[in-house]
């Protein structure tokens, strides 16, 4: 807690300059694309938002796992309070990429192996949450939902590799890896990075947030069952 | 286990076991289609596939929570914990069982259904391979859902949440098998990949439902 406290005003005040940074960098000081127009800069929202929508559920793959090994309970209340997070992540996701898809695809929904498993992804997010939020015992939840994010995160990293697993998507393939010769130019790819730095920052400090939330909440139960019992 | 596998089954066909249930929502579904989108014949035809693969899906949700939940409420669940077999095992005899009453009737009901919705001649063998080929996973995901929300007091609508996203893949290569083997392309590619769906989740499915389990017991 005291570590958090000290971390989190840091956190938060440099994922809002990255943001800003990256943000006003993307959106006002990079040329049209010659082929897509000023349409390109959704990327600036959506790979980053796509990106954490992913890692998010990993991370809650990898605390549900120390939650089932080592019983430590901050990592299953770091794993509750990061869902929906992750869910905002993937609704901006779907949602700009639906803005795009509209004049660059001419369509806002297509059957394309990534945007269904993106789908369902968020799908198992409302699942984890709605999990969560059925079974009162707390640790119960916790093996539960756990169990269900150990499930689950096969979709997760189905939704990452789809457009290597189906050649026939609409989504290109990797173009911002750092030993490729085919990459998104420089002056898209600077200000990319920052935003996508912004988003992990960002992330990191709304999951600490809810966990202090969560933990508080816990130390608040636990007192006024010790006030009931006395 | 084979004394498990008979009790469930005897259960289950016995009055008040809802065995018909399924397949009268799976014949219900397949009539009320056509009445839905109109009785054009090609229409049908190709849509077809979709519909039956939908509607199998829909009818073997809807008998799901029985997989766990009556041995759950009475206490028998807590004795097959204890029991000399694995609680994984009878996660997967439970599993079986419910295959045994859903999805073969269903798998066999099958071609009668697809003449109903007028599915092309070349449909019918890879309607009734995809559907033996796939629905048992249909039961494994299910008994994994079954097993997380048995202990809530409401957990049916919940059920369905947590486990129609995992049956998509095997609804998207159960239908695209069907849809390939209508029009003579390789439909074998999508029921490979339909039995490697199946594979898995029989051999990695009853653990994950086993633990969810025993925490539900705790």
């Amino acid at each position: 807690m005291q570590t958090s406290a000290r971390l989190l005003p840091w956190l938060a005040g440099l994922s809002v300059l990255c943001l800003t940074a990256g943000g006003i960098w993307g959106f006002f000081f990079t040329p049209d694309d010659f082929r897509q127009g000023s349409t390109v800069k959704i990327i600036y929202l959506h790979v980053p938002a796509a990106m954490m929508a992913i890692n998010g559920w990993i991370m809650m793959l990898v605390t549900s796992l120390i939650w089932l090994i080592r019983r430590h309970h901050v990592s299953a209340l770091a794993a509750k309070a990061a869902g929906p997070v992750g869910l905002t992540m993937t609704v901006i996701a779907l949602v700009t990429g639906a803005l795009w898809g509209q004049p660059m695809w001419g369509t806002w929904w297509a059957w394309d192996p990534r945007l269904t498993s993106f789908l369902i992804l968020t799908l198992f997010y409302l699942g984890y949450i709605a999990l969560w939020s059925a079974v009162e015992d707390p640790d119960t939840a916790a093996d539960l939902t756990s169990v269900l994010c150990i499930v689950g995160s096969v979709f997760a990293v189905l939704s990452r590799y789809a457009v290597n697993f189906w050649n026939q998507g609409l989504h290109q393939g990797a173009s911002l890896s750092l030993d490729k010769e085919e990459n998104v130019a420089d002056v898209f790819y600077l200000p990319l990075l920052v935003c996508i730095a912004g988003f992990v920052l960002l992330f990191v400090t709304l999951v600490l947030l809810r966990t202090r939330t969560e933990i508080r909440a816990r130390r608040l139960q636990s007192l006024l069952a010790r006030e009931r019992m006395a | 286990m084979t004394a498990l596998l008979l009790r469930d089954l005897r259960l289950a066909t016995r009055a008040g076991g809802g065995f018909g249930l399924g397949l009268a929502f799976f014949l219900l579904v397949a009539v009320l289609v056509p009445l839905g989108v109109g009785p054009e014949p090609a229409l049908l035809a190709r849509i077809a596939p979709g519909i039956l693969w939908v509607g199998a899906l829909l009818a073997c949700l809807l008998s799901l929570d029985r997989i766990f939940a009556l041995d759950f409420e009475d206490g028998s669940m807590d004795l097959l914990a204890i029991a000399p077999i694995p609680l994984e095992g009878v996660v997967a005899v439970k599993a079986l069982a419910h295959w045994l009453v859903t999805g073969l009737p269903l798998t066999l009901l099958s071609p009668v259904l697809g003449v109903l919705l007028n599915l092309p001649g070349p449909g019918y063998v890879w309607l009734v391979l995809s559907l033996a080929l796939g629905t048992p996973a249909l039961s494994l995901i299910g008994a994994f859902g079954a097993a997380l929300t048995v202990g809530l007091k409401r957990g049916g609508l919940l059920l369905s949440l947590l486990v129609l996203p995992l049956y998509v893949p095997t609804l998207i290569y159960g239908a695209e098998a069907v849809r390939r083997g209508v029009d003579g392309q390789g439909a074998p590619t999508a029921l490979l990949l339909l039995a490697g769906i199946t594979a898995g989740a029989a051999a990695l499915l009853p653990f994950a439902a086993a633990a969810a389990i025993r925490v539900n017991l705790r």
